[in-house]
């Protein structure tokens, strides 16, 4: 008990900064003091070896996606040497497609995270205010979507595009691409609002505030930290989606990234030219790695997201 | 009740009957006006193509005929045809295999990253990476990688002798489903390993000062404290795994569209050559529901397994 308390403030010392809630961090990580130096050796070298398979593939691509087609074919594929150029990321930002596949995916990321954070607000709020019955059911019913695997209902997606004519339309990309992010957005959501004290929406109602403007004035105030991991987490799913874009669009005006890459891979022009199909991959990765350094905490709630999908 | 008193607490003052029903009546406009758009996209494009998929699973139809009733004929049909057990099959493997490959590993990497070291911090900034990748950019990148002729694996195996490095590790019909395994592993373990990483951080210290009192090696705090704490995020993330491989499709359409052979041809593969190849939707339909029934079965099943909030309790942990 005593050793307890006098080696309790030195550990929350020596903790690093991790995004963890206050309440986690202040109870964690007992049993590590206990190690020994062997374990933790074992530990070092098996996270690292994880470590070398996971960022392997990607320097591969990086290094390639500076060669040249004949480079490709004959310098050493691990290592730096040989002549490295930037010819392929020209010919990408030379043939057409490529743009419209950003601008695309751009339009399409920022139009679902609009419709998902405003909609995922809106129904929040109401679940959490508990006014009627009617928000509560609700509630059950888009839970239940969370269940519901996106890829049994692609057939009937299909047809029902076709029929509303919003098939091969980013319009209806969006619809649908945000109708399948709803029912984990709104469950991030409701957790959320849920932290806010009762007592603020009842001091905002005795001062005359309505139903609108307790949701301007205070949840939608309150809630900007979760509309960020919100954002995080549909952005990802409309700028990586592969499934939907596949179904649901044809024409190569609506073609967005990741099909477009797919569709660059598979030409007869670039199939055998492996350095700019990776330059492809490269530069589509990049938006979301500045956004990653620059938003960690947000980014990896954003893909507890994906938890629940 | 919960309601009635919500009403009441809002507005001390109204106490009457009928200022009651006027306060209720305002309450559920404002839900319905808060709710609808919500209900409305997601019931037009998630709840309505739920039930006409089912629908359609009875139906025989080929986009340009009418839509005819089929009775169970899809269905006898899927429980009969080699080609769908074979995929039913095949599904179940990749499912098994991703499970084995993934939850032991997640684990590990969880409970080292949780670790107070600085240079785990660095390591889990970049564990995550492949989660920024899109599964057609990852895809493209090892099919490079594993390139037999040119890709990166065949050269090390060229140049430093290790023959086994050089195989078609996608063209052959014994290795492509573990090729697979492991590129989705590549994809998910980094997010299953934030779910253990949650998952330890929460254990409360005094459990293991509690153990270590006690005597505890390593080993036994690990098998009597570590392991049955984490046991809402082990079935947490097996059940993420395993609803994720028996829908998976992206990878599989990408690298192989089901080959070579049949070797790698999943169920929702098998759907979507049905469907939108041969034009039978019908008996896709069915596939398709086969798919939404595993799903939402094995869902209800981490709710029951995890206990009542337990979605909330995923979500908490990473929280």
């Amino acid at each position: 008990m005593v050793a307890t308390l006098t080696k309790a403030p030195r550990r929350a010392a020596t903790r690093p900064r991790v995004p963890t809630k206050a309440g986690a961090r202040a109870s964690t990580l007992g049993g590590i003091r206990g190690r020994s130096k062997a374990s933790r050796l074992g530990a070092f070298v098996l996270g690292t070896i994880w470590l070398v398979f996971v960022l392997a593939p990607i320097y591969y691509m990086v290094l390639i996606s500076f060669r040249s087609p004949a480079q490709y074919l004959t310098a050493n594929a691990w290592l730096p040497t040989g002549g490295l150029t930037l010819s392929s990321y020209s010919s990408v930002f030379d043939s057409s497609g490529i743009g419209t596949y950003f601008r695309n995916s751009a339009e399409l990321a920022v139009g679902t995270i609009i419709v998902v954070v405003l909609l995922s607000l809106a129904a929040g709020y109401r679940i959490v205010r508990r006014g009627s019955r009617f928000s509560a059911v609700s509630f059950r019913v888009i839970l239940f979507g969370i269940a519901i695997p996106i890829q049994a209902i692609v057939i009937p997606l299909y047809f029902m595009t076709n029929k509303m004519h919003i098939y091969d339309t980013m319009f209806g990309l969006i619809l649908v691409l945000a109708a399948s992010l709803i029912p984990v957005a709104v469950l991030l959501m409701v957790n959320y609002l849920r932290l806010i004290p009762r007592q603020l929406y009842d001091a905002m109602a005795v001062d005359g505030a309505g139903p609108w403007g307790i949701f301007t004035h205070l949840v939608i105030p309150m809630a900007r930290p979760v509309m960020a991991v919100i954002s995080v987490y549909s952005g990802l799913g409309a700028w990586n989606n592969f499934l939907l874009p596949l179904i649901l669009t044809q024409s190569n005006s609506n073609t967005v990234l990741p099909l477009g890459m797919y569709k660059f891979a598979s030409s007869d022009q670039y199939a055998l030219n492996v350095p700019v199909v990776m330059a492809t991959v490269v530069l589509s990765v990049l938006p979301l790695l500045f956004l990653y350094l620059g938003l960690r905490r947000q980014f990896v709630k954003g893909i507890g997201g994906f938890a629940l999908r | 009740m919960v309601a009635s008193s919500a009403v009441l607490n809002r507005n001390p003052a109204v106490r009457t009957p009928s200022a009651k029903t006027a306060a209720r009546r305002r309450a559920f406009f404002t839900d319905l006006v808060g709710m609808s758009p919500t209900l409305a996209l997601y019931g037009a494009f998630i709840i309505v193509p739920t039930v006409f998929a089912v629908f359609l699973s009875f139906t025989h139809w080929n986009v340009d005929g009418p839509i005819k009733w089929a009775g169970f004929a899809n269905w006898s049909r899927f429980f009969s045809d080699p080609v769908s057990y074979h995929s039913l099959l095949v599904t179940l493997e990749l499912a098994g295999f991703s499970w084995l490959a993934q939850t032991p590993v997640a684990m590990a990497l969880g409970i080292f990253i949780a670790g107070t070291q600085r240079y785990r911090a660095v390591y889990a900034t970049l564990y995550l990476l492949p989660l920024l990748l899109s599964t057609a950019g990852l895809s493209l990148m090892w099919e490079d990688v594993l390139f037999p002729q040119y890709g990166g694996l065949a050269w090390l195996g060229r140049h430093l002798h290790m023959a086994f490095l050089s195989r078609t590790w996608l063209g052959s019909p014994n290795l492509a489903l573990y090729t697979i395994v492991v590129i989705i592993a590549w994809q998910f373990v980094p997010f299953h390993t934030l779910i253990f990483q949650a998952g330890r951080r929460a254990i409360p210290a005094e459990l293991y000062d509690a153990a270590s009192v006690d005597g505890a090696s390593v080993r036994q705090s690990f098998w009597h404290v570590t392991l049955p704490q984490l046991r809402y995020s082990i079935v947490t993330s097996s059940t993420l795994v395993l609803v994720g491989s028996l829908t998976y499709f992206d990878i599989i359409y990408i690298l192989t569209q089901g080959g070579p052979g049949d070797s790698t041809r999943v169920l929702a593969m098998d759907m979507y050559n049905v469907g939108f190849n041969q034009t039978e939707f019908g008996y896709a339909s069915a596939i398709a529901t086969v798919l939404g029934v595993i799903g939402i079965v094995l869902a209800v099943l981490l709710v029951r397994l995890s206990g009542f909030g337990s979605m909330e309790g995923t979500q908490e942990g990473i929280w």
